[in-house]
């Protein structure tokens, strides 16, 4: 895991970039949600020993990232720290699985390290469209566009409470960690006991808050529901973005574009 | 352990939105009915802290690695069943699209895994009834101690089986569970320890704070059509799923009839009582060793059937092309610096 510092930074820096102003950016965030949606789908459903069928995929990053001025370094770096799970289960796909499938000439490809490739390429598509939804669609917006799209108004308050005092309780158990870390002499963080005293005290004072901010907001006419100020209108722009791109996904799922355009070029070659 | 969507297939992930989706419906309905106001900026606040406390590591120490708080039990302490599982999905959907943390179509499996069982099953079923209604320190640390370890157990559970049910990893049920079950036993340990201490200690400081919990609910108060209508759905889970990949291997009796007697079954009689019923039998049984038809049950990646990349040089050279073509446009569409 992280470090706390290093990880609201990150997290600060994505929710900075969600404020630009490009045409994407502009766009009313259901669309940009339920193409996301449609995108990993597309992916997931995909056969265990596809890998060349997932490679048109990556035009929807590659675009998106462009037109919303996405930095790709970061979100690649990004997308690279949390493959290790999918990497830890995946590798024994060559080891289980050591039938042949593919031949090229005398060397032999397993359908192991066909699955394994797979689950890779699979994790950095899937990874990579989430953090570009929130990228170029924000936070708050998201929250906004579930809440019209079905889900429950309690749902919603929470999501948007808990990204308002995120920042503010990590810096505070940022401050309370380096505290103990200064005291503990370089050893890494004194055990169980030290920890939880610490999480203790953290929690009561985040309960003392609580109490603080429920009261606050009582003052200002608080009644148990959030209405949003903003609407955007889910217009033609909105939909055809969401046809478009949703088209084209089916497409690259029914078709293997990879093996068309390869067939295409060696046939011209040839 | 967060699920990853590449090792999820849409059949399995789809059903676990469902039972999530259900799940928080049914946790904001009863929130609402409540009408605690106090409760929203209570839940976002212990959200953040939660997700502060989880990025605090500690050692732990026979191992020399670190570990940190899960805190689904915990927050179900502090906040009773709907409000904490509210809070942890509202926890892992900010990790998910933040952090990556477990992908979007992941996060149905991931906030069943790590809330629904903390919540609903390891809070009420176990942490309660060992607590009682007086709690004391060790009563407390035991009772936490039992639920997280259980609690973490079955969420590792279910990991396994959502992985193994989409097909997409090649690794085999027992392998991943020998795996993943003592692994997720050591995490449920220390995550006791660590629970019950910050239970104490809140208990020992504001102890108004668990007893409005406590008497929210007196356990009496669950309707058994509701557990009953759990414990059937998760039969007929595990009947439907898990004896998909049930062995064929001989099970241990028969095993050893066929190393003793060097056949399969032991030969029947063919007359008398013995033979009667045994006709019967087979005319009664519709489901005669356990399947429907001759056909099996097979995953289609069956090894050895023909492959759809026959034409490998060509599936190579066009999927280099599309990446090319991908990438490039991506170079193509990003504007220039723009002058202010």
């Amino acid at each position: 895991m992280a470090s706390i510092g290093g990880a609201v930074k990150d997290f600060r820096q994505l929710d900075l970039l969600a404020t630009g102003d490009t045409g994407v950016h502009r766009l009313d965030a259901r669309a940009k949600v339920l193409v996301t949606l449609v995108f990993i789908l597309a992916v997931v459903s995909l056969g265990k020993y596809e890998l060349a069928a997932l490679f048109p995929f990556f035009l929807y990053p590659a675009v998106l990232m462009a037109l919303g001025d996405l930095p790709v370094r970061h979100i690649a770096r990004k997308v690279v720290v949390v493959l290790p799970f999918a990497l830890m289960v995946g590798m024994f796909n060559p080891v289980f699985d050591q039938t042949v499938l593919v031949r090229l000439g005398p060397l032999g490809i397993s359908g192991g390290w066909l699955s394994f490739a797979s689950i890779l390429v699979r994790a950095t598509l899937t990874v990579g469209a989430a953090l570009i939804l929130v990228g170029i669609t924000g936070f708050p917006a998201i929250c906004q566009a579930l809440d019209q799209l079905g889900m429950p108004r309690i749902f919603t308050v929470q999501l948007l409470f808990l990204y308002r005092y995120l920042f503010v309780l990590s810096e505070e158990g940022g401050r309370t960690a380096r505290a103990r870390e200064l005291r503990a002499f370089g050893k890494k963080g004194l055990g169980w006991r030290s920890y939880g005293s610490l999480v203790s005290h953290l929690l009561l004072r985040t309960w003392l808050r609580a109490e603080r901010i429920h009261l606050a907001m009582l003052a200002r006419g608080f009644a148990g529901e959030f209405h949003p100020r903003r609407t955007t209108r889910f217009g033609g722009r909105e939909f055809l973005f969401f046809a478009g791109w949703s088209g084209l996904f089916l497409f690259f799922r029914l078709v293997n574009v990879s093996q068309l355009l390869g067939t295409i070029v060696t046939g011209v070659l040839g | 352990m967060h699920m990853a969507d590449a090792l999820l297939s849409p059949a399995v992930g789809g059903t676990m939105w469902a039972a999530s989706a259900g799940a928080i419906i049914y946790c904001s309905r009863k929130l609402r009915k409540e009408m605690d106001t106090g409760k929203a900026p209570l839940m976002g606040v212990l959200g953040a802290f939660l997700f502060a406390a989880q990025m605090i590591n500690f050692t732990i120490p026979a191992t020399g690695s670190s570990g940190h708080l899960g805190g689904g039990l915990l927050l179900a302490v502090l906040l009773g069943p709907a409000a904490a599982f509210i809070t942890i999905a509202s926890v892992l959907v900010v990790q998910a699209l933040f952090f990556a943390d477990g992908g979007l179509l992941a996060l149905g499996c991931n906030i069943f895994n790590l809330g629904f069982f903390p919540a609903f099953l390891a809070y009420p079923f176990i942490y309660k009834p060992l607590v009682g209604s007086a709690p004391s320190k060790t009563r407390i640390a035991v009772a936490a101690m039992v639920a997280a370890i259980v609690g973490l157990q079955l969420g590792a559970f279910s990991v396994v089986l959502e992985t193994v049910a989409s097909g997409i990893s090649s690794l085999p049920f027992a392998t991943f569970v020998s795996l993943m079950q003592p692994i997720h036993l050591a995490i449920g340990v220390v995550e006791g320890l660590v629970t019950g201490a910050v239970v104490s200690f809140v208990y020992q400081a504001r102890p108004e704070i668990i007893q409005s919990v406590q008497e929210a609910r007196p356990l009496g108060a669950t309707p058994s059509r509701n557990v009953l209508a759990a414990f059937l759905a998760a039969a007929l889970l595990i009947g439907g799923f898990v004896s998909w990949f049930a062995s064929e291997n001989p099970d241990g009796l028969e095993w050893a009839i066929a190393r003793v007697t060097g056949g399969e079954e032991s030969a029947e009689p063919q007359v008398g009582l013995h033979a009667r019923l045994a006709a019967l039998q087979e005319s009664v049984a519709f489901l005669p060793g356990y399947t429907f038809k001759k056909s099996e049950h097979q995953p289609e990646n069956v090894a050895g059937q023909e492959s759809p990349l026959g034409t490998s040089v060509a599936g190579i050279v066009g999927g280099l092309l599309t990446l090319a073509i991908a990438f490039l446009s991506g170079i193509l569409l990003r504007k220039k610096d723009r002058m202010a």
